[in-house]
């Protein structure tokens, strides 16, 4: 409610051919990208993908190798930073240590000369929307790590930015504090309908606040859809690897006449034309234990996650050449000890099927 | 607990062992300056002041003392002032930014580190009357800042690249200049670094001679350093009372300024801000 004076409102954003190298290093090769106004969006990616220099790009701070970005149609990648009306928040906070919390905040504010009184009252109610506004008088070195990321969210939020960039705010968190930082922001972005970005190598993280994930593999961008259809449609073998916990299982072979033939005599009927090298994937938590399955096979080692139990099941071991292991999850009630001869139903996985090249077969 | 206190014990002897001469060497210099006659370290004759009556008659036809004090500040304090600026500037640039040739001019600025001032005394000397500033305090201040240079941008240099980036980052971000960020951001949390260049620079322009002995003729500029030289001039008839006098208040001022500083000068030696 005391957010709604704030009024922010989001733009679109566009990426264009957006493309970036460090000396021979291609660190983002080009990418097209198109956020809605008000959007969040997730970066999801391993070390080094090019989360972080996407980000940079669009904040400013580097300036792309070819391409171009679009802030709600206008082309913005020539612009200092300063004239791009983005907020950011920095992996390691970038708070200025010789500063007080108040004048970190209020720095946005200094430098666009805004009126001492009222930069007095934004940075007052920006403060106190995200519970720091007691201690605006400590330097960043007094205050916990949280309080920091609350500071260094203030300071994005306080210049009433057009988007706002995250670059893994909440990894320096302890796991209960960041569970709330994830809903705070969420609901902080929402209302304020602010056009977001953030980035992250938590998947639980991207899929449980973005509106959209972006993936990230080695510069490229591999899938961007919503987490629904990252889970359910994995463009290719890298998203379907990457996102889930625990990963697919992804098993090599060839399909022929509308048959998966794979290793260890595991074969499948697939509903798909045309002969050639394929991928299968299939969910650990798709593959159920049944006595009277068709695929036999002996469990090799069995991990309890809590609730659930992670089993890995050797397929055709014995004189069957080659072997085949494959991931199961099932309720800790079901589960088995090492050693036991299981057989799996694979009747009611879903089937995820990708071509010579790792793409997805509709 | 024991075993460190006995090695403290240790290191304290060591020291003292170490310092005593040069201790001894400075009660001699108070002593000799305040008595009439010392034999060893022994006063003899009692209390007189004569020897400090340079604080209120020239010596000679030398200059009031006064006058070659405020110039011995002038010269000190501007060469600090002026060390520390563009140090400063320079070692922003080169620490921060990227421009052709930063690492020609790094290494350029290495080599002129390595040049001794005196093998440069003549052609400096040509460039100062061209340039209508031999026998003045500004053509020394100038000369003795250029030598002090390499080493006050490579000792900031230190402090610039100890500034994480992002702070810069989250500052351009936030809408800052890069001047902005020079002034508010990186100068402040390198304060250590140039409060040490600071006094080290000044301790050494009020101990320099050489520069100044050369590029400074007329008694109008003397500084403390060829004041001194001008007692002991001619042996025969050196006035070795007075000349401890003298040389005992021109230690004075590097003594409080060191005693000051000394903290920040420790910190040279860690090269880094901490937060
Ligand atoms: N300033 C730079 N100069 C040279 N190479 C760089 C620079 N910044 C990034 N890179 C390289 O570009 C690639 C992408 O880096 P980036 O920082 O975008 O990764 P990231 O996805 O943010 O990774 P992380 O999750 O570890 O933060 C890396 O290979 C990195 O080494
Ligand atoms: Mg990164």
């Amino acid at each position: 409610m005391r957010a709604a004076a704030l009024e922010l409102k989001g733009v679109p954003v566009a990426l264009r051919g957006l493309a970036k190298r460090f000396g021979t290093v291609d660190a983002l090769t080009p990418v097209d990208l198109d956020i809605e106004a008000g959007e969040l969006v997730a970066f999801l990616g391993p070390s080094g993908c090019g989360k972080t220099t996407t980000l940079l790009l669009i904040a400013g701070i580097y300036r792309p190798t070819a391409g171009q970005i679009y802030f709600d149609e206008t082309q913005v990648d020539h612009l200092h930073p300063r004239d791009r009306d983005v907020g950011m928040v920095f992996q390691s906070y970038a708070l200025y240590p010789h500063f007080t919390l108040f004048d970190n905040i209020a720095f946005p504010l200094t430098i666009q000369r805004t009126a001492r009184n009222v930069a007095r009252e934004r940075v007052t109610r920006v403060a106190e929307m995200l519970g720091i506004g007691e201690i605006l008088e400590r330097r960043p070195s007094q205050v916990s790590g949280g309080q920091q990321q609350r500071a260094a969210l203030a300071r994005a939020l306080v210049k009433q930015p057009r988007i706002l960039l995250l670059d893994e705010p909440l990894s320096n968190l302890d796991a209960q504090i960041r569970l709330q930082a994830r809903g705070e922001i969420r609901r902080l972005q929402r209302q304020m309908g602010i056009t977001s970005i953030l980035v992250t190598h938590d998947q639980a993280e991207a899929l449980a606040m973005a509106d959209r994930v972006a993936v990230f593999c080695q510069g490229r961008l591999e899938q961007f859809a919503t987490p629904h259809d990252l889970y359910h449609a994995p463009a290719n073998t890298f998203v379907a690897g990457f996102v889930g916990h625990p990963p697919m299982n992804l098993v090599e072979g060839r399909i022929e006449n509308g048959r998966f033939r794979g290793a260890a005599g595991l074969e499948l009927e697939v509903d798909v034309e045309g002969d050639g090298p394929a991928t299968l994937g299939l969910r650990p938590e798709d593959i159920r234990l049944d006595a009277g399955g068709v695929h036999a096979g002996e469990v090799a080692i069995a991990e309890a996650l809590g609730r659930e139990t992670l089993l890995t099941v050797e397929l055709g071991s014995g004189l069957q050449l080659p072997g085949l292991q494959l991931k199961v999850l099932v309720a800790e009630t079901e589960a088995v000890p090492p050693g036991t001869a299981v057989s799996l139903d694979l009747a009611g996985a879903a089937r995820h099927l990708f071509d010579g090249e790792g793409r997805r077969i509709p | 607990m024991e075993v460190f206190q006995r090695r403290w014990v240790g290191t304290f002897i060591v020291i003292l062992g170490v310092t005593f001469p040069i201790a001894l060497g400075y009660l001699w210099l108070v002593l000799t300056s305040t008595n009439r006659e010392v034999h060893g370290l022994w006063p003899i004759g009692g209390w007189e002041l004569q020897n400090w009556r340079f604080l209120w008659e020239p010596i000679g036809r030398r200059p009031m003392i006064w006058q070659v004090l405020l110039n011995t500040l002038i010269f000190a304090g501007g060469v600090s002032l002026l060390v520390v600026t563009v140090s400063a500037m320079a070692a922003y640039a080169i620490s921060r930014m990227n421009f052709k040739g930063r690492g020609m001019f790094l290494g350029l600025v290495l080599v002129l580190h390595a040049f001794p001032a005196v093998s440069l005394l003549i052609a400096t000397f040509y460039v100062l009357v061209m340039l209508r500033l031999f026998d003045s305090l500004l053509g020394v201040v100038l000369v003795m800042t250029a030598f002090m240079m390499p080493l006050g941008i490579w000792l900031l240099k230190g402090f610039f690249d100890n500034l994480s980036w992002d702070m810069e980052m989250a500052a351009l971000v936030d809408g800052a200049s890069r001047f902005r960020i020079f002034f508010q951001i990186a100068l402040p949390l390198a304060k250590p670094g140039l409060f040490a260049l600071g006094i080290f620079s000044f301790l050494i322009a009020w101990g320099e001679f050489i520069l100044p002995y050369t590029f400074i003729a007329s008694s109008r500029v003397w500084i403390f350093s060829i004041y001194l030289e001008s007692l002991m001039g001619d042996l025969s008839a050196t006035d070795f009372g007075l000349l401890t006098a003298v040389g005992l208040f021109y230690t004075l001022p590097a003594v409080i300024v060191f005693l000051l500083g000394q903290k920040y000068l420790l910190q040279m030696y860690y090269g880094g801000s901490k937060g």
